[in-house]
Parts: structure tokens; sequence; C-alpha cells
């Protein structure tokens, strides 16, 4: 039996061929390599994002992320539900949250979900990757496994918005979270505590809709990253992964930058350090190629 | 009636009321001491000015700008940082007061039309809901055909370059267009929103009956 088994809600990015399946891949490699055990909870749905609420209203928004709760209990007993993405995983915090504090929106919900012959009698904890790894593992337990430290890599961590507000990490401060920089060091790279921009908004949806506001806010992300000696940034968040990686081509044109920098997920820094491939990493997955992380990858491991 | 002429007249001229009853959250409004953090703290306002501000918008409610309120783009400018909300120092949760007016307008048939924010957050959940999971490529391709086919190349065209590297990278499906990912109980699903819109509207109106 694996150490730490949970209930797994991927979300929409993460599946084959979408934005963020390098994540879920590299997951997957941590994940084998810390003896913990994810199970997909069965027909999982999309939690609505923050950015449906023009026509989400509130009762259909909880009942959307309820229904997720009622799987997860019915095919997962007594797991808490663990999801990778910053979005999915406020989402469904916000809904437990909504229950949990209004009774009529708890049983507006039942009585909803009984539509889809399902029904909620715990509320489940909700829980990020992070969380876990920080929580329930900690971090001498993540460092115990490193076999092949990213050394002398300078990565600025970017934790962004929706993993660290509302809810955030326990014990972390909203302004200046540590817990991402505490994870480089852990793999044996070198962190940035003083990167200012380490909880600014990439601009979220208003990367597609309006990009000339979201490519402002990316812009600073980037070039503090760059003016702290950065060469590679890491982040908690798919949409954050996304919209710092693939508009720098846009910023450059609209600012006549040369941006150039990759963006990485903490898992794929750890799986490296772990001793997995590039392929293991995912790292076949970035736009802007990883190279030194390709490069310490080919080497060999120190056991 | 048209719906906005049903709620104006009921409310008359306590649009502070309409609010505390018709949107989420909205009975927070009224908590708000106009420090102004929220506005300082909001990137997309630094960035490029909302034309009202969340402080400014809440003392407009009060003061019965009923019309400049909900046709502003000013809400559909949140990026649901959640900053405002961890910063306000009376709690208000601002994030959501801001994306309640915001769906409240846009259920009245008030918000502008056009704005782009308004129009992808009613795509993503269409999208969203359709299947049970989202289709990132059809998400897309509704954004760029927003303003007619000729737009939507040239917008798809403008993309080529963001598109083509995520697709190298494994992370776009062309096939995507023809299917995708989805949820297997698509039924339970549609049942289940009809049945939440339903009790939602009930208690809407049952509000403005009381």
């Amino acid at each position: 039996m694996a150490k730490h088994e949970y209930a797994f809600y991927p979300g929409c990015s993460s599946q084959k061929g979408a934005s963020a399946s390098n994540y879920l891949t590299s997951v997957e490699s941590m994940c084998k390599t810390l003896d913990v055990k994810l199970t997909e909870i069965p027909d999982w749905n999309c939690c609505g994002a923050s950015i449906g609420y023009a026509e989400a209203g509130e009762l259909p928004r909880h009942v959307l992320n309820a229904r997720n709760f009622a799987l997860s209990e019915q095919h997962l007993p007594g797991q808490e539900i663990v999801a990778t993405c910053a979005a999915c995983w406020l989402g469904a915090r916000e809904t437990r949250e909504r229950l949990t504090l209004s009774d009529t929106l708890m049983s507006d919900t039942r009585e909803a979900l009984k539509e889809a012959g399902l029904t909620i009698n715990e509320m489940p904890n909700i829980r990020h990757m992070v969380e876990v790894l920080i929580e329930d593992l900690g971090f001498d337990e993540m460092a115990k496994h490193v076999v092949r430290p990213l050394e002398g890599v300078k990565i600025a961590g970017y934790v962004g918005c929706q993993t660290n507000r509302p809810f955030g990490v326990a014990g972390e401060s909203f302004e200046n979270p540590v817990y991402l920089d505490k994870m480089v060091e852990m793999v044996g790279a070198e962190s940035i505590p003083e990167y200012e921009q380490k909880v600014t908004c990439c601009g979220g949806a208003l990367a597609f809709s309006e990009p000339e506001k979201a490519q402002a806010q990316i812009k600073d992300i980037v070039e503090s990253a760059y003016d702290h000696g950065a060469e590679m940034i890491v982040t908690p968040c798919p949409l954050c992964q996304a919209n710092v990686e693939i508009y720098q081509g846009q910023i450059n044109k609209r600012y006549g930058t040369k941006f150039d920098i990759p963006v990485m997920y903490y898992s794929q820094l750890m799986v490296v350090a772990y001793g997995g491939s590039a392929k293991d990493a995912a790292l076949n997955g970035q736009v802007i190629k990883a190279r030194r992380l390709e490069e310490i990858a080919a080497k060999p491991v120190k056991r | 009636m048209s719906a906005n002429t049903a709620v104006a007249e009921k409310y008359r001229n306590n649009f502070l009321k309409e609010i505390e009853e018709q949107v989420e959250m909205g009975d927070w409004v009224k908590m708000c001491m106009q420090c102004g953090v929220c506005s300082g703290s909001c990137p997309t306002n630094f960035q490029s000015a909302w034309e009202h501000p969340p402080q400014e918008l809440f003392m407009m409610i009060r003061a019965g700008k009923r019309e400049e309120v909900l046709t502003t783009t000013s809400m559909w400018n949140c990026t649901s940082c959640y900053n405002c909300i961890v910063r306000c120092p009376r709690k208000l949760p601002i994030t959501h007061i801001m994306h309640g007016i915001a769906e409240y307008a846009h259920r009245i048939g008030m918000a502008p039309k056009m704005q782009a924010t308004r129009f992808f957050s009613g795509l993503f959940w269409k999208n969203a809901t359709k299947t049970g999971r989202v289709n990132e490529l059809k998400l897309s391709m509704g954004l760029y055909f927003k303003d007619g086919f000729a737009q939507g190349i040239k917008n798809g065209m403008a993309m080529q370059a963001v598109a083509l590297g995520l697709v190298k990278a494994g992370r776009l499906n062309v096939m995507e267009l023809f299917g995708g990912h989805k949820c297997k109980d698509q039924k339970g699903i549609q049942a289940m929103l009809k049945k939440a819109y339903e009790i939602e509207r009930t208690r809407k109106t049952a509000k403005m009956a009381g």
C-alpha cells in the first residue's frame, strides 16, 4: 500500500493534449518516487473556474463542484481530494466553504444533485498538491529523494494568485509566501527570495479576452525574473505557467523585449532532481525549452 | 416587460436594496468604508484604470447610480486575483461582489454587449458545462470568431505562432475540434444544472416579492 492515498482531481487543463498535460506527467513521476497514490475521481467535471461567472450564478457553480465531491465520496470514501490546478482547488474549496456555512445552499445543492442520482453526506477536505507535499510529507521527506541536485541553477519562484489567495497555504503570508523558494532550495537550486513579482497576477483569463492588459502584467513578472538573474521561472499553477510562457513572443513584439525564459512546474524540477529522465519530467512539453534542465536530466545520478 | 424593467420598477429608488437582494454577496456593499485599498491593489486598475474601481462602485451603488454601475465595463476587468479580498480591512469578499454585479448586469441584459471578457466568460461556462469538461481549442476558436469570420481568421493568424508552439509541445490537440474530452454522464450534469438554475431563479424571485 502507498504511504499516502488521495482522490485525485486533475482538472481540464491536465488532460491529454491539453495545455497543462506536461504538469500531469511530471506530477505522476514525482508521486511515484514519493510513494503517493492518486486515484482519479471517476467522471470528474470542470470546476467552472472563476472566469465562468457571467453565466454560472451561485448555485449552479457550487453544484458543479459538489458533483465531484459526491463522486469522490461514492467511489473513494474517506479520501481527501487533491487538485493540482490552482483554479480547481480554489473553486472546490470555495464551494466546500460556502456549503458548510449555509444550510440553504447545502440543501439546494443536494436537491440539484439528486437529478444526477448523487448525494453528499460528508464534506471532503480539498487539498492542493503543494499542501500535500509540504504538510503531509514535509521538506525533509521531499529532500531525501534528491539524487541529482540542480546545482548552480537560479530559479525565480512565481507563486501567482490562486494558489496564494484567498486561501493560500497555511502559515504562509499572502504578500510574501516562501514555500516555493524553499522547494527550489530543496532540489538543490538557488532561489530568489527577493523576487518582488512572486505574487503578481498573470492576468488570468484576460490573457485570452484582453491580451494587452494581461501581457502588461506578464511583462513585469518576466522582466523582474531577468533582473534578478534567474535562468528559469517555476510556478505551481497551470494558468500562470501557460500565460507566462507562451506569450513571451507576443510581448517581445509589443514591447521590443527579448524574453526567452523557460517556465516550469515545481514537479518538473523535482522529477529531474529525483533522477528522472527528461521524458519523466515532461520537459518536451515546454514551448520555451529548458535546455539547462535537459542537460542535467541527461547526466548520471549520484546514488 | 424586460428583465431590467421588472427589477427597476420593483426597486425604484433603492438600488442598494436591489444589489443586496439580487447580487451574490451584495449585502456586503454597505460595509465598505471607502479606504480604497481594493482599488490600489487591483492589477488591471493599476495597469489600465477601471472606469470605476471597486470602492467607487460601492459608493455609486449607495448613491443610486443604477444605470452607470450596471452598464460599466469596470467589473469585467477583474482577473480573479483575489488581492482585494485578502487586503480589505473590513473583509469584504470584493472579488465575489465584482463577479456578482457583473453576473447580475449580464442576467438582466444591462452589461456592455461586446465587452470581450463578458463574452469570454459566457463562452467559458457554456464550453465547460456542455460536456462537463473544457475544450480548450473550441474555447479559443469561439473567442477569435466573436466579431465575425474575417476578423476570426485575422485573430487566428495573429495567434499562429503561439498555437504552433503549443501543438509542437503536445499541449494543443487539433483533433479536439471534432469531439475531445468529455464526461460520461452528460445527461446527469445537464439535469442537475437545470435544477440548480430553477432553484436559484425561484429564490431571487421570492426576494423580489417579499
